[in-house]
């Protein structure tokens, strides 16, 4: 099965299609998702975690939803990089 | 048009859920137990689950996204009642209702809303009550429940605009079913003389006034909550 920044970094790529300012996946683990530093509004933001939702739970099978109470936060969002994403989504998994 | 509709048991939900099937709608169910009257459509799917266990509604919601490939229309009639005096109420009963209609309701047009957006597509309906605007003694924390579905649907509307779903809600007026059982003939009579229009509603005027939410035409109607009767 894909690990799950891979599975994240694939849809980035995908979801920069829709984008004007594509986000930059150069940094891999420490791609930014949002807040400072970032280039995708709320809206996006939200929409590309929905996805990143869904092609985790097709990999593998799962019906994990992707909520947190600090999503948003600037500070301690479990979603500010890829990196902190992908740990987030595989202590999911493993619960 | 794929809808799903909860508390299809009976009363109302089962009259909207035989209303959908019979104009060829493929109708998606849900309660906590198993309809009698399920096996009669072909184009009915019944999932038996409680309405704020969020893990099996994650798997029913993952479920529909696989077997469908999407959700036109939600709507959210599950709801308990208790009929009692706050002073009378225990905290467990406070629990249940919350946890069936508000965050039951929450649930399902969170993950609603994850279907239908993939299609730039959605209808949400709500139910609330007439007990609101009323403040009815002795449902205070049945009309607390449903209030917090008013602020949701209002709220939502705002946060799913942007992928073309609408949000709305429709308060049922005093309807006879299992859900006003208890209450005193006087004390329903007393209600209705609030209402613009002294009757009780019908299944058929609910029925008419989610047609109207899930229309395509409908699609700039947000945010609004329809009280029949006249309240």
């Amino acid at each position: 099965m894909k690990e799950i920044n891979k599975i994240i970094l694939e849809q980035i790529e995908d979801y920069n299609d829709f984008l004007e300012t594509k986000m930059d996946t150069s940094a891999g683990n420490d791609t930014i998702l949002f807040g400072r530093g970032g280039v995708i509004d709320s809206v996006d933001f939200v929409t590309l975690l929905l996805d990143i939702e869904q092609a985790v739970n097709d990999e593998y099978g799962t019906h994990i939803a992707i909520s947190n109470s600090r999503a948003m936060s600037q500070k301690n969002s479990p979603f500010r990089t890829v990196g902190t994403l992908a740990e987030y989504i595989k202590n999911l998994l493993e619960e | 048009m794929i809808i799903l509709i909860t508390g299809t048991r009976k009363g109302i939900g089962k009259a909207i859920a035989e209303h959908f099937l019979a104009h060829g709608d493929t109708v998606i169910g849900c309660s906590r137990t198993l309809p009698d009257w399920a096996e009669n459509f072909s184009n009915y799917e019944h999932f038996t689950l409680d309405v704020s266990d969020e893990e099996k509604v994650l798997k029913m919601f993952g479920k529909i996204r696989k077997n469908y490939g999407g959700l036109d229309a939600l709507i959210n009639n599950a709801g308990i009642a208790s009929m009692n005096h706050s002073l009378l109420t225990p905290i467990e009963t406070v629990k249940n209702i919350f946890s069936t209609n508000t965050i039951g309701t929450f649930l399902f047009c969170r993950e609603a809303a994850k279907i239908m957006r993939k299609k730039k597509f959605g209808r949400i309906v709500n139910f609330v009550t007439f007990a609101v605007p009323f403040k009815l003694e002795g449902e205070a924390s049945y009309a607390a429940s449903k209030a917090a579905i008013v602020s949701l649907t209002e709220t939502l509307a705002r946060e799913y605009a942007d992928f073309g779903i609408t949000v709305n809600a429709v308060a049922p007026p005093a309807i006879q079913t299992d859900l006003i059982r208890g209450v005193p003939e006087e004390k329903m009579n007393r209600l209705l003389q609030r209402q613009a229009i002294h009757r009780f509603g019908t299944f058929e005027d609910v029925i008419n006034a989610i047609e109207f939410f899930l229309r395509k035409e409908s699609d700039f109607v947000t945010g609004q909550v329809l009280y029949l009767g006249g309240v």
